[in-house]
């Protein structure tokens, strides 16, 4: 690459950084501001100021936030946990078995994944509330296990055709059952794409609000998106930005603390060598 | 160790399609059995159905005397090397090996063991740590047969083990599976494409086209009496040369003169308007450097030669004839099947590497007559085959065989028990 290109993609990639970055750092400005400096017609905070943090964590906020954390955090790995586990049978029974309904199957996933969630969200609130799971998580897993089951299905589908299908019969030959040769080959052939679909997972139950809003009322189940939803300010006539601000930085630490753990496992060509020389 | 008994053997993919067609195959206890044919034959889907990955349709398949149809893979207890290998990428080289044997929960000190073992013999000491991704072609290739030689497995099969290494290496390779089938004397199954392999390593070899057996023969038997036009064309490298001839006789016309044949197989000929005479290349000598007294055991013709090969040790010339439409056409078929570039009516003849025939000119050639062989252009029949010569070949073969097999392991025995006795006096 000549100088001139590479000068041009460095002022594109700083472009599309900007662009992505600005508002998280907007948002992080302005959770260390003080409530009286909110409008200070400035980036910067005039002075760093904790009060924020103070008041979700200890404040009166506190309350509100911390379950719902705890919430949040339960929640969204018991569905992720199941949602891998059941998406790894069914893409493994996709991309390995001939079945009748196979494409229906595979169909049918993107159609739920497709679904407007809103126009579904108003009769399961009735039907909760009338089988008792309503505001439980249960009543919260269930159906992020329907947003998230579709596209890990896809994802882990996709992964499990990448192995070569002689891995599994070499093992049968060399004396598996079948499940054997699933547990001991399959598997961690595939961990990187169960480690990528976990992720993907994990990450759209989190950020979930309509469920989050609609089928919970206290901090029995209530998740952090429809916490901050109801913050309010320590009086009636302040704004609760900033208290929002210092939840929502809380609430993107896991998120990079997972990617950062998984991608050291997200190692793309675990397969080479498998094959051929 | 066990032989292999197939019983009309039938396979139906789901299409319908017959891909192994009524095969029935006996290979005898500690044999080498070589799989041969072109492309989309059926090789690989009957070591498939030898080893358990593919469902029988119909017939027998009965390893060291029990029937074993509906047996899943790993109660046949044979291994099996694939054609890309199918190594394990997240285990090292020592756990690929130990593979099977975990599988049996053998102890690990018994694992250690037996993997030390076969490492030695397939030199991989130096990278039981390594990462089958880190290892050279030949490297993977002799993991995929540690792992199958490192449990006592009723037969060995493989698949094409040797086609994706170069040339050098796969010549390496063929005398390693060589020396180690005879060592440890485990009935063997074999596929390939590749006619040295076929010819070299089997002890019998089985010819397979669309499905069905064509002949089952020792190497030799199947150079010097095919049964058919299609054997005949397979085995041998350049091809046999095929003219057509009309009989008189003793004597048959052909393009290159009349060939004069002995009464007793022209007597085979009778019926037959048109034929198709098969001359393998080193039956042809350039006539001026024939000796006197082998001149009369075959005839000499003239004709112009197209192209000369030179190579050094050896030269072809190639000599174009005329031939009737029924049997171009019949030629064009077997090429095609053959997967051969399109066969022109021409002769290969190997000469002498001194001679001085030139491109272009013409010159006298000499055909040795004693070993052509007559085929219906029709059947493909070979009319002219002697088969009790040809079961008197594969008899000597299995002969070698048992000598071979029992000198390698008295060597073998006596390798570890000088070895015994070294360690015992250290
Ligand atoms: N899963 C399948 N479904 C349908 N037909 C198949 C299937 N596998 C193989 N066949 C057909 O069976 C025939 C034999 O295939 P096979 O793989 O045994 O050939 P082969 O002799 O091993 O060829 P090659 O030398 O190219 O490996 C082919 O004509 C192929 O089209
Ligand atoms: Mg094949």
């Amino acid at each position: 690459m000549s100088t001139r290109k590479k000068v041009l993609w460095g002022v594109a990639a700083a472009v599309i950084i900007f662009y992505c970055l600005f508002p998280i750092a907007w948002i992080v400005s302005l959770s260390f501001k003080a409530p009286s400096d909110l409008s200070n017609q400035s980036f910067f905070p005039s002075a760093l100021s904790w009060e924020n943090y103070e008041l979700i964590f200890t404040g009166s906020a506190s309350d509100l936030f911390l379950p719902a954390l705890r919430n949040s955090f339960g929640i969204c790995l018991i569905a992720t946990a199941i949602s891998c586990l059941l998406a790894m049978f069914a893409a493994y029974a996709i991309a390995r078995l001939d079945f009748p309904g196979k494409t229906l199957i595979l169909s049918t996933a993107l159609v739920v994944a497709i679904f407007p969630v809103i126009s579904i969200v108003t009769p399961l609130f009735n039907l909760w509330r009338n089988i008792g799971l309503y505001d439980t998580w249960p009543g919260l897993i269930i159906p992020y296990l329907s947003l998230t089951l579709p596209i890990s299905i896809w994802t882990m589908s996709a992964f499990f055709r990448e192995i070569p299908w002689e891995m599994e019969q070499a093992a049968q030959v060399d004396g598996a059952t079948t499940w054997q040769a699933f547990r001991k080959v399959i598997v961690p052939l595939a961990a990187p794409g169960v480690f990528t679909t976990a992720i993907i997972a994990f990450f759209i139950a989190w950020n979930d609000f309509i469920y989050g809003i609609s089928l919970t009322s206290t901090e029995a189940a209530r998740p952090v998106p429809a916490a901050l939803g109801l913050f309010t300010g320590a009086s009636q006539f302040e704004e609760p930005t900033g208290a929002i601000s210092a939840a929502a930085v809380i609430v993107t630490i896991p998120v990079v603390v997972l990617v950062l753990l998984f991608q050291r496992r997200i190692v793309a060509g675990l397969t080479n060598g498998a094959v051929k020389g | 160790m066990a032989s292999i008994e197939m019983k009309n053997i039938v396979k139906q993919y789901g299409d319908g399609f017959p891909a192994v067609n009524d095969v029935s195959l006996d290979i005898a206890d500690g044999e080498f059995m070589i799989l041969v044919g072109p492309s989309g034959c059926g090789k690989s889907t009957l070591l498939r159905m030898i080893v358990g990955l593919e469902d029988i349709t119909s017939g027998e398949m009965i390893i060291g005397g029990k029937r074993v149809n509906d047996l899943a893979p790993r109660d046949r207890n044979l291994s099996m090397v694939f054609q890309n290998y199918a190594l394990y990428p997240h285990m090292t080289v020592y756990e690929n090996i130990a593979f099977p044997l975990r599988l049996a929960k053998m102890p690990d000190d018994e694992v250690r063991r037996r993997v030390t073992e076969a490492s030695d013999v397939l030199e991989l000491k130096d990278h039981l740590e390594r990462k089958p991704a880190n290892l050279s072609g030949g490297q993977r290739q002799r993991v995929a047969m540690g792992r199958a030689i490192v449990r006592q497995a009723e037969a060995f099969l493989f698949d094409e083990p040797l086609s994706n290494l170069d040339a050098k290496l796969r010549g390496q390779m063929r005398t390693e599976i060589s020396r180690l089938q005879r060592r440890l004397g485990i009935t063997t199954v074999y596929v390939t494409h590749d006619q040295t392999e076929a010819m070299t390593l089997g002890d019998r070899v089985c010819v397979l086209r669309k499905g069905k057996i064509q002949q089952v023969a020792s190497p030799r038997e199947l150079y010097e009496q095919p049964v058919n036009l299609f054997v005949a064309g397979f085995i041998g490298s350049p091809p046999m040369n095929f003219l057509p001839a009309t009989p008189e006789g003793n004597r048959l016309k052909t393009p290159f003169g009349d060939i004069e044949i002995e009464a007793s197989r022209a007597s085979k000929l009778g019926g037959h308007d048109l034929l198709m005479v098969g001359i393998r290349p080193e039956y042809f000598e350039d006539a001026s450097l024939v000796e006197e007294h082998k001149r009369p055991l075959g005839s000499t013709f003239r004709a112009r030669v197209d192209v000369t090969e030179w190579l050094g040790d050896s030269q072809y010339a190639y000599i174009p004839y005329e031939a009737p439409e029924a049997i171009t056409n019949q030629l064009r078929d077997l090429s095609r099947e053959l997967d051969a570039e399109e066969l022109r009516t021409q002769a290969i003849v190997s000469i002498d590497s001194t001679s001085r025939i030139r491109e272009g000119r013409e010159a006298e050639f000499w055909l040795d007559s004693r070993k052509v062989h007559v085929f219906d252009p029709e059947t493909g029949e070979n009319l002219t085959r002697d088969a009790e010569a040809g079961a008197e070949l594969t008899r000597l073969a299995t002969q070698d065989r048992v000598e071979q097999v029992e000198e390698s392991q008295s060597r073998a025995s006596a390798e570890q028990e000088t070895g015994g006795a070294t360690a015992a006096s250290a």
